[in-house]
This record gives C-alpha cells, sequence and structure tokens, in this order.
C-alpha cells in the first residue's frame, strides 16, 4: 500500500477544518430560522433529513469531521508513544474508526431520509 | 612620601573590589549507573556582579566538590559545551551571569530531554544525529573550489534568507525547551528542522527536495505545535520557531 506523505495529511487535516467551520456556521444558522428549542423539536430534525441538500451536508459535515478528528487522535497518540508496532496500531485503529463512524453516521442520516425509525 | 590626603583614600575606597556576597549554588548531582534518581547538593559560593554560573559550579569543583561533573570549553557562548536548566530554564552556564538571576538560590540541573551522563553532562547522540541526517552542508554537484570554478555569488538579500539560522552552535537548549520533544523521543527536533531550513532556504544549495522529504515525515516538521520556547531559549538569538514555519512554507506551496 502506497504510505501517504505526512505533508499530504496535514494538508487534508487544514482542509477538513476549515470546510468542516464553514459548514458548521451553516448548520448552526439554519438553527436560528426558528426559535431555537423548536428547531429541535423531533418534527423539525426529521424534516431537515428528508431535505435532501440539508442531508448531503450533514453527511459531508459527518466525513469531515471525522476525518479531523480521528487524524487528530492519531496525532496526539503517536507523540504519546513510539515504536513501529505501537504506529501501525494506532494509524489503522484510527482509520478503522473513521470508517465505522462514517459508515454508522452515514446510516442514521439514510434512515432518517428514508423515515425508516 | 607624601601622605594620601583623606579624599584620595575615599576615592580608593570607591574604586576598590567590592566584598563578595554570597549565594546557595544547589547542584543536581546523578550517576545512571550507580543511583535510581538525581539529588541536589547545596554549596556556598562567594560572588561577585560578574560571576558566571559557570565560574560559580568551576569555584565548587576546585574547592568544595571534585567529583561534580560539568562540559566547557571556550567560555565565551560560542561552543555551546556548557547548556544545562538554571533555576529551570535552559541556558549556557557561561553566558548566564549570577546578578541577573536576581536570587541568592541558584539551582543547576541537566537539560530535560537527553539522557544523562553524570551530575550536568548530557549525551548529545540524538541530536548530532538528527543534524546529521538533514545534511548540514550545501549540496550540489559543481564545486566553487575547483581549480577552474569561480564563487558562488550571492546577494545581501539572499544571505539574510538563512543568516540568522546560521548562528546555531549546536548547545541542545532548544531541544531541551521543547514540550514535543519531551513525549516524542522520535520528533526531528527545533534544531535539526531550523538547520535544514538553513540550508533549503540558501540558493547556492540543491538539495532541498532531498531535505523536504526527510522532514515531511510522521515525526519530522509536523510535530512542532509552535510553542516558541525554543526560540526564547536560544544564547544566539535564533528564532528555530519562525525556521520551522518557513520550512512549512515549502511544503505546503507558500515558498518555492
Amino acid at each position: 500500500m502506497i504510505k501517504m506523505r505526512e505533508s499530504v495529511i496535514m494538508k487534508i487535516h487544514y482542509g477538513t477544518a476549515l470546510g468542516a467551520v464553514a459548514l458548521v456556521a451553516i448548520h448552526i444558522l439554519f438553527r436560528m430560522t426558528q426559535n431555537f428549542t423548536v428547531s429541535l423539536q423531533y418534527e423539525n430534525v426529521i424534516a431537515n433529513y428528508h431535505l435532501l441538500p440539508y442531508s448531503l451536508m450533514l453527511e459531508v459535515v459527518l466525513i469531515l469531521l471525522s476525518i479531523h478528528g480521528f487524524n487528530g487522535l492519531r496525532v496526539i497518540l503517536l507523540e504519546l508513544k513510539q515504536g513501529i508496532g505501537y504506529e501501525k496500531i494506532v494509524n489503522w485503529g484510527c482509520i478503522s474508526a473513521m470508517t465505522a463512524l462514517v459508515a454508522y453516521g452515514s446510516r442514521t442520516i439514510l434512515m432518517a431520509g428514508m423515515g425508516i425509525s | 612620601m607624601a601622605a594620601i590626603s583623606p579624599k584620595m583614600t575615599e576615592e580608593v575606597s570607591q574604586t576598590a573590589v567590592p566584598t563578595p556576597k554570597s549565594i546557595t549554588l544547589m547542584i543536581s548531582k546523578f550517576n545512571p549507573n550507580h543511583e535510581s534518581s538525581h539529588k541536589f547538593v547545596e554549596f556556598k559560593v562567594p560572588v561577585q556582579k560578574w560571576t558566571t554560573v559557570l565560574d560559580a559550579i568551576l569555584y565548587v569543583k576546585q574547592h568544595l566538590d571534585t567529583s561534580i561533573a560539568v562540559r566547557y570549553s571556550c567560555r565565551q557562548a560560542s561552543c555551546g559545551s556548557c547548556g544545562m536548566k538554571i533555576n529551570g530554564k535552559p541556558s549556557l552556564a557561561c553566558y548566564t551571569k549570577i546578578s541577573e538571576l536576581n536570587s541568592d538560590i541558584v539551582t543547576v540541573e541537566p537539560m530535560s530531554n537527553f539522557p544523562i551522563i553524570r551530575d550536568l553532562v548530557v549525551d548529545f547522540t540524538s541530536l548530532f544525529s538528527s543534524h546529521k541526517k538533514l545534511k548540514p552542508y550545501i549540496i550540489r554537484e559543481d564545486s566553487e573550489i575547483a581549480s577552474d570554478a569561480k564563487e558562488f555569488l550571492q546577494t545581501p538579500k539572499d544571505v539574510e534568507e538563512y543568516l540568522q539560522f546560521s548562528y546555531c552552535i549546536k548547545c541542545g537548549l532548544c531541544n531541551s525547551a521543547c514540550p514535543t520533544m519531551a513525549t516524542d523521543s522520535s520528533f526531528l527536533g527545533p534544531q535539526a528542522l531550523t538547520q535544514a531550513y538553513r540550508y533549503v532556504a540558501d540558493n547556492r544549495d540543491k538539495g532541498k527536495k532531498e531535505r523536504l522529504k526527510m522532514v515531511d515525515e510522521s515525526h519530522g516538521i509536523w510535530r512542532c505545535h509552535f510553542a516558541g520556547s525554543c526560540s526564547k531559549v536560544c544564547p544566539k538569538g535564533v528564532d528555530p520557531a519562525m525556521g520551522i514555519q518557513l520550512l512549512r512554507g515549502y511544503l505546503l506551496g507558500f515558498r518555492k
């Protein structure tokens, strides 16, 4: 498998952070279109998932935050301890956890969008 | 013989050397081959306004405890041998005057982030190997010392790009102050990364691609958190934190 250079990983890290900040800002602004408490009521939350562009944005936010968060965790763990075996476990562990979180989150978005509870 | 007037006596007394005051010098003693932890040993040392920490340690070594291990050489902040933690801050012992510390108790310990050989002497193997790894010399195929060659000319602006970074004396104080080095033993460290920038920024050098590849690894340049403590402790006025950020610029495509 081709090893990604650390500069490429860090460019992705910074890019996902910027993307997430922009999209989460939109997400928060949408909460302000109505009373905050009302916007968090069950029907209103489900209505967001029925709106295709909005649910796509939530999917992108999920992917961006998962990549950024798990890469951040990977960096912290690599700085805590060193060793070839340990680093392999950390790298693959973070990739697996990130994939699992994206898969689970996507499943939730899909199910809510299709009205399956 | 003429009698000395009272006025003259007063002048003489004003220029005379003041009686030295005394401070407590606490030296960390530790021999990793025989002991499990370090201990501080206290010494009373007479000091003058100009007494440096190294002078005080050498006074102790000469008069009170000959067994103290300390590394020093030039005594003028040029060789980078006498780095140690003075009152908790990484400093050169020959470049730190006791009067500047404003304290009657001065503690000296070996630098952090290096294995201790004995007392105040640390092992620089990792510092030198990281430095060597990044090829701290100009890489190019032709040479300016060949018989028919000319000197590689640089404008003052070209020299400015790297000049301050060439003042590094490899004393290890920056690596000792670095918080990343405290947990990541594989991190290249501010000293080596700054030297990588020094040669990358030199327009006579053709090894930029090679060096950037070396620093662009999992324990390389990206592990710097820009705490800036390296720049704070450098006795030669080098700004390693800035060198690291400028080097990052090449990897992010901001600099060519």
